[in-house]
Parts: C-alpha cells; structure tokens; sequence
C-alpha cells in the first residue's frame, strides 16, 4: 500500500524540507516505520522508549485520529493520508 | 522593558528563541514562556501595579511581551462579586464569583488574544487566524479590527448563532469548518505548517496566548487585598486555562507580590458530554482518552485537549478534584446563578457553578474555605439552550384586569425558579 505522510513544518528538517513523503505499509504502524526507513529520525521524535507513540503527537488517517480507530494497528488503504500533528494547538 | 529570558521545552526543557514557536521541535511538548523572576522580584511592586491600567496591562511585567500601546479593547479588571446568596443555596462560607462575563466581548478570551495579538504584532505578522469554539472567534475578530489585521477565523459549523454574529460583525473571514472542534483545530494545526505568516494565536502563538490567563489569578489575588483563595473552580476545555490559573497564583508568590506561598486548591469543571479529564481523574490514570463530544458547553467541547494532562496534574498536585455535569445540570448552573447573584453566564459558567454545586454537596469544596468560581463567558452567547425554558411569566392583555388577574396567579409563586 503506498500512502501520503504529511509532515508537519518541526519535522520537515527529516524530509529535506518536503511536507509530505509516500512510503509503503499495511498499518499506521508500518507505514510510520517506513517512514522512519526513508528518512532516519522519525522513530526517535514519534515514539518514546516503549514504543508507544509520544505524549504530544497525534496521527491522523483520512483526518480521523487513529486513537478512534485501532491506533497504530489500524490498517491503511492504498493512497490515504496519514497526517502527523503536534497535539499541543486549540483551546 | 519585558522580563522573558526564553522559552523551554515543559518537557524535555530544550531552550527556544521568544519566537512564534509553540511546540518543542524534537518531543511535541508545548513551550513555556521563561522570565527571569529575580529581576522580576526587585522591580515590581503592589503600588506599581496599582498605579497601572484599568486593565490586563496593569501586570505587563509578568506578560510575555511588552509593548507601550498593547492591542486593547479594555479588558481584565472584571468584578470579583462576593456571592453570598449563592454560597447559602450551597451550603458554602466565603464564596466569590469572578464574573469574567464582563470583558469586551463577553468572555476571557479577550485576555488571551490581546496578549497574543500584540506579541504576534511585535513580530511582524499581518493576519491573525485561530481555531475557535466561538469565545475566540469573537475575541480574535474584534482585535484584529481595532488593530488593523486581517482575521481569519475558524469554528465548526453547528456553532451558536450569537457566537456567529458577533463574530462575523468585525468585517474579518469567518470559515465554518463541516466537523467538531477537533476537527476544526486538527485543519489549523496543519495550516500553520502550510502558512507561517499567518499568526494562529492558539497555535503558532500559543505559547503567549495561554499566559494571558494567568491574570484571572493575578486580578482575583489583587481584588483580595493581595491574598490568595483557598479554592477555584475553573472550566476546562482544552485544559489551558486551568493551568495558567494556578501558575499565576505560584508566580504572585515567586515575584513577591503575594507575602505566603498560595496554597490553591485547584478544581476543574466539565460537561459530562465531554469529560476526558474529569473521567481520567476519576479513573485515576494519567491516560487522557479523546471523546466525541455531544454537549451544550459548545466552548468547552474539546474532545482532544492540549493541556489536558497537565490540567490533570495541576488539580490532583493542589489536592483539588473535577466533577463532570449533564446538560440539565449546566442550565441549573446557569439558572442558580443568575437567580440569586444577578449575573448571566454561557454554559461553560452553567459548568462551572453545576460543578461547584456538585463538589460542595460531596464536601470536596468546603464551608471554610475562600472559593472562587471563575464565570468566563456570558449568557447572551449561548441563549438557545434556554429559549425552551426561559421566557415570560405570564402573557396579558394590555388591560388592569388582565394585569390584576395574572398578579393573583403568580402571587402563589415568586419568580420562576428550577
């Protein structure tokens, strides 16, 4: 499956300043993954030492927070979006 | 002069320029802006307060950006109103009302944006934008006019009608958003990667935007002769609020301003309708799970809140609590309110006033203590959630008879009341 990652503008220094990179993967997880393949770096600033996604980032699929689906096993369909967000911003 | 040395990670604790940066380039974590409170400490004083504004500004000093024309409509210095009317329905002592119904626009956002708008002046923007639940909308609009920005506003469609108008009045773009508040903040958190010229100011500008709040405490404190209360009730949204409350309390102490170190207990008011920090506090975890809000507390619904974790951290460190109240509790609320104390309040103070209501009838807030109960924004935003309930007494021919007879019929029952 190939899918569009948005990246947001703190990330793009890993994308050489692309907004959004197309990676492969079954899951938000693999694609994340891929991600972290095509550009060293991701892993670091997207998990913590579990391997859980950091406090402060929030993934979207087709703008639907993963956390409403099956998180990071959430499977992903060829040519969706992910969207990786700061969750600090509102209120 | 200001007395900012910075920013830092709240997190991590990485040190950042005072720039339009609101998130920590390597972890997430917000900003926080960083002063340098020994200076700060042998420079203000009671009287220099004193002698200030009749307004925010009278704290410039602990404000994250100094300018001598802020962008100001007039806002802060709103009533602390002791309550006692209310306190006897609910079984309280020392009860204070902050009726922050009575800014520019209605709410306390205006404290937010005039602190945010003036920084993101000072730095060179021309467009302020925000994602709003409507307090925001009206706020960020109506000083972007007295400024001379251009506003861009965005707030989800099914919003209240007043919130609409009184934004849409100041002449900016207002853009209704097919989604929910997240939905709404989840496009502009985005947008501020695509357009960093513009100035979001819960966003990009977030990191200025929040510190605007602290002055609920800092006035409060003030209005009390310089002394703190033993307990607030704040409404959480996204949790930013809250937050700053209890810092302003701590930095009154830290910059001298207040003799004894505050000990405020610290307690949050949510709609039941969504409540993700009120039920992770009543789970006790420190897992914040984003909802679907379904309330009538439309500036409170937000499912997926920024603060919420270090709101949750704030209220159990101070030994506060929250409560999250029905639908029908928050028109109680805001009925309550209105019946014994004269003043209006939105449904986020219907929050506020149903959860005072529910923690003093728990004993969590108690008849010996000094509360507050933070009202921030007034009734006349959110009139439809009382048009079914809320009208006249009684409907007469204009005719003496008419008159004496609809008198006989109400002399049995004075006033309306829940």
């Amino acid at each position: 499956m190939s899918v569009t990652v948005r990246v947001p503008a703190q990330l793009r220094t890993l994308t050489g300043g692309a907004s959004q990179a197309t990676v492969d993967g079954s899951t938000v997880g693999e694609v994340l993954k891929a991600l972290d393949g095509a550009h060293p770096g991701f892993g670091d600033r997207l998990f913590d030492e579990g391997g859980s996604l950091r406090r402060f980032v929030n993934v979207f699929l087709a703008d639907e927070d993963v956390r409403f689906l099956e998180g990071l096993d959430t499977p992903v369909a060829d040519g969706q979006t992910l969207s990786i967000v700061p969750a600090v911003a509102g209120g | 002069m200001d007395f900012v040395t910075g920013l830092r990670c709240r997190e991590c604790a990485r040190p950042y320029p005072a720039e339009a940066l609101h998130v920590c380039d390597y972890c997430f974590g917000p900003l926080e802006v960083a002063y340098d409170y020994e200076a700060l400490r042998s420079s203000v004083t009671r009287e220099q307060v004193a002698a200030g504004p009749q307004t925010i500004w009278r704290y410039a000093p602990l404000l994250p950006v100094s300018d001598p024309e802020p962008i100001d409509l007039g806002t802060g210095c709103t009533p602390l109103v002791r309550a006692d009317r209310l306190a006897a329905e609910l079984g309280l002592g020392e009860l204070w009302v902050k009726n922050d119904t009575a800014n520019p626009t209605g709410s306390f956002k205006d404290r937010v944006v005039s602190v945010a708008l003036t920084k993101a002046r000072q730095l060179g923007f021309k467009v302020a934008a925000c994602a709003s639940t409507g307090n925001l909308a009206n706020s960020v609009a109506a000083h972007a006019a007295r400024a001379g920005m251009v506003s861009v506003v965005f707030i989800p469609r099914d919003l209240e009608v007043a919130k609409v108008v009184t934004t849409a009045v100041y002449g900016g773009h207002v853009v209704a958003v097919e989604g929910t508040y997240d939905d709404v903040n989840r496009l502009c958190a985005e947008l501020t990667s695509e357009l960093p010229s513009w100035a979001f100011v819960n966003v990009n500008v977030r990191t200025y935007y929040a510190e605007g709040s602290k002055t609920l405490a800092f006035e409060v404190a003030e209005q009390l002769g310089w002394e703190a209360p033993d307990h607030v009730i704040v409404p959480v949204g996204s949790g930013s609020q809250l937050t700053k409350v209890a810092k302003g309390f701590a930095e009154l102490h830290a910059v001298g301003l207040l003799d004894e170190e505050p000990h405020v207990r610290v307690s949050g008011a949510q709609a039941a309708g969504c409540s993700p920090v009120a039920t992770a506090f009543a789970e006790g975890t420190d897992a914040i799970r984003p909802v679907k809000p379904h309330t009538i507390a439309k500036s409170l619904a937000i499912g997926n809140p920024a603060d919420g974790w270090y709101a949750l951290e704030t209220v159990r460190r101070s030994g506060g609590a929250f409560a999250a109240v029905t639908d029908d509790e928050i028109l109680d609320g805001i009925r309550l309110l209105a019946r014994t104390e004269g003043i209006f309040a939105e449904t986020a103070g219907g929050v506020t006033i149903a959860t005072l209501a529910k923690l003093a009838a728990q004993g969590v807030v108690r008849r010996d203590e000094r509360v507050v109960a933070y009202v921030t924004g007034h009734g006349l935003k959110t009139v439809e959630a009382l048009v079914d309930t809320a009208g006249p007494t009684a409907t007469i021919a204009p005719t003496l008879e008419a008159f004496h007879e609809a008198i006989a019929i109400d002399a049995t029952a004075p006033g309306p009341r829940p």
